[in-house]
């Protein structure tokens, strides 16, 4: 069934145009392999956990047509759920960023099963109430700390043998996951599965007549993308030892679309471009207050009006080839 | 002193009177928001935003130019809707052939801008608004201690919502409107200039929106980010409600304010989260929402 839906241009890309999303992935590992001799390592792994973050809201926005308005619930979740397991359990790391990733997976079940029941704007509407309940939860349950979160979080020794207090060992620890989500997100992308999600984005009732289950497809994908993003605040919990209510908040939530629209939506590459691209510009104007929250809004309307491409779409489009 | 369920009626009335005013700005501002999306197709989530704008320009009025709480009533819709009308014509005029979420996005990009700008200028604390002389004390009706204010506003609120929904349902102006969301092509060809209506439209659902905060003023502080969470609940309502009506909306933004005061007394802890929750169950039986048709 599959193939049938598979696109020339998919055929046509698995030959000859890897070659440049090959090139870009060789790029994008050189720049996060030696930025550190140049760039302040905490921030890097700060883009790294974000650039996860931003790809798996985009396997859901790019790929499958769906806007959901409130992944920081699940950022948000596995950070507090991978912070309790590190410091009250005493897990190790790894087994903190799973129980995270499974705490995130399990929101993701809940809130999908509900929010895949409408499309387009109310799906949109629907995820951005959830996560809105999901963060007067955290402000009110016991285990989060309210306003204080969970602070002092230790990063533990890795498989309790390489300790991750060692910025160096941190900073691979954080590499190879991000390496991980990310090559495991362009499977996704370019997996038989991944045509019929691109299928359901371009012509869902199409894809209902060839026989396809929608609702399973986008509940699998929406599943997947919670626990990615999952792993991603697990991970950036352990790395700032720290879960805060600004995790689960919906400006979080804004933020990831931001990075998305920025970089690139519906592109490999552009939620690592647009996570880079919007962290600097917050890390430069952090001191100024509120002007953050204007600059982020008035790179939304200008990208909405003028560049909805975003920057890898825009290059993209210059070379014409995917990126 | 009367108990229910071991509850003071006193306490079980004031909870219902606090719900019945949250239920007056839901319903005000979910009116908006469905009066914009049946001709724009727009989610405008700068909705909030310009609620907020409408009680700082109640207290810039007040406090600067020493116009009253009755002047502002009638001045600020008609500033945050011209505001409004602004925005229309510049942004969202060049996004009507895209996808909707894009409308969404950019109205969401907005709302930052807007509350950013307040809190760069007045800080995130509140400022106070007096109450209008004429609307100070309050009514004993017995049973409960009726605040005068809070009596108007419950009964102004219903007031320009059924008078929304006169107009749109039983008026020549509002079947023009009826028609040019069923079809604005057909519409457009009958003579109507419909670009200039949806500006209109949009300008109208954002002065509804002004006019709430003008109302809020007095009763919660002045703040920028008083519009932010609000916002959220009113999505939830909208949803709940489904926006194939215009009285639906109205009838779910007053229930859920009833809701929410009836869960105050009876379990406040769940009292942010029930309108969520309400949503949620509403989804699972039934999509559409309690009033809405599937499309």
């Amino acid at each position: 069934m599959a193939e049938i839906l598979q696109p020339p241009a998919a055929a046509h890309l698995r030959s000859k145009d890897t070659k440049h999303q090959k090139i870009a992935f060789a790029v994008m590992l050189a720049f996060f392999a030696l930025a550190p001799l140049v760039i302040y390592p905490v921030f890097l792994m700060k883009v790294m956990c974000f650039a996860l973050f931003a790809c798996a809201f985009n396997l859901l926005l790019g790929f499958v047509g769906l806007l959901s308005f409130g992944h920081a619930m699940f950022l948000g979740i596995a950070g507090y759920t991978a912070a309790h397991a590190a410091k009250v359990w005493g897990l190790t790391p790894e087994l903190a960023i799973l129980c995270g990733a499974g705490a995130a997976c399990v929101l993701g079940i809940a809130s999908g099963l509900i929010a895949i029941r409408r499309q387009g704007i109310y799906f949109a509407m629907i995820t951005l109430a959830l996560a809105q309940m999901v963060y007067f939860f955290c402000v009110q349950a016991p285990f989060t700390g309210g306003e204080d979160g969970i602070q002092a979080v230790p990063r533990g020794a890795l498989f309790g043998v390489i300790s991750l207090g060692d910025v160096r060992a941190m900073y691979v620890t954080v590499f190879s996951i991000f390496i991980a989500g990310f090559l495991l997100i362009y499977r996704i992308v370019h997996s038989p599965f991944g045509q019929v999600l691109k299928a359901i984005r371009e012509n869902e009732a199409r894809a209902v007549s060839l026989g396809y289950d929608t609702d399973r497809y986008k509940l699998v994908a929406f599943v997947l993308s919670a626990t990615l993003a999952g792993v991603a605040g697990a991970m950036n919990a352990i790395v700032f030892q720290l879960a805060a209510l600004n995790a689960v908040h919906w400006t979080m939530s804004g933020e990831v679309v931001l990075m998305t629209l920025v970089g690139g939506l519906g592109t490999v590459f552009g939620p690592v471009v647009g996570a880079l691209a919007v962290l600097a510009m917050e890390n430069y104007l952090a001191t100024l207050g509120a002007w953050v929250t204007i600059a982020q809004g008035v790179i939304f309307v200008l990208c909405v009006l003028t560049f909805r491409r975003g920057i890898v779409g825009e290059l993209s489009k210059r070379l014409s080839k995917p990126l | 002193m009367t108990e229910i369920f071991g509850i003071s009626t006193q306490a079980l009335f004031g909870q219902l009177l606090i719900g019945l005013i949250n239920g007056s700005f839901y319903a005000l501002l979910s009116l908006g928001l469905a009066v914009i999306f049946g001709l724009l197709n727009i989610i405008n989530f700068a909705h909030g935003a310009q609620y907020m704008m409408g009680a700082f320009c109640a207290w810039f009025l007040l406090n600067k130019l020493g116009l009253s709480y009755w002047w502002a009533l009638l001045i600020v819709p008609l500033i945050v809707g011209a505001s409004g009308m602004l925005i229309e014509r510049l942004m969202l005029s060049r996004l009507y052939k895209l996808d909707h979420l894009y409308g969404f996005l950019l109205t969401f990009g907005l709302a930052l801008i807007i509350q950013g700008v307040f809190r760069q200028q007045f800080g995130s604390s509140g400022l106070p608004y007096s109450m209008p002389k004429a609307l100070e004390g309050g009514q004993n009706l017995g049973f409960m201690f009726l605040p005068n204010y809070r009596a108007w506003v419950i009964v102004a609120s219903a007031t320009v919502c059924l008078g929304t929904w006169f107009m749109i349902e039983k008026t020549k102006l509002g079947s023009y409107l009826r028609a040019a969301t069923e079809n604005p092509e057909l519409v457009q060809a009958f003579g109507v200039n419909v670009p200039r209506m949806i500006t209109l439209t949009y300008g109208f659902g954002v002065g509804l929106a002004g006019l709430a905060g003008v109302m809020a003023a007095p009763i919660y502080s002045v703040s920028p980010l008083m519009g932010a969470d609000l916002i959220i609940v009113v999505f939830a309502v909208v949803v709940i409600g489904g926006m194939g009506s215009i009285m639906g909306s109205i009838l779910t933004g007053f229930g859920l304010g009833l809701v929410e005061g009836l869960t105050k007394v009876f379990y406040p802890e769940a009292s942010n989260t029930v309108i969520f929750i309400v949503m949620a169950i509403v989804l699972m039986i039934k999509p559409a929402g309690l009033f809405g048709t599937q499309r």
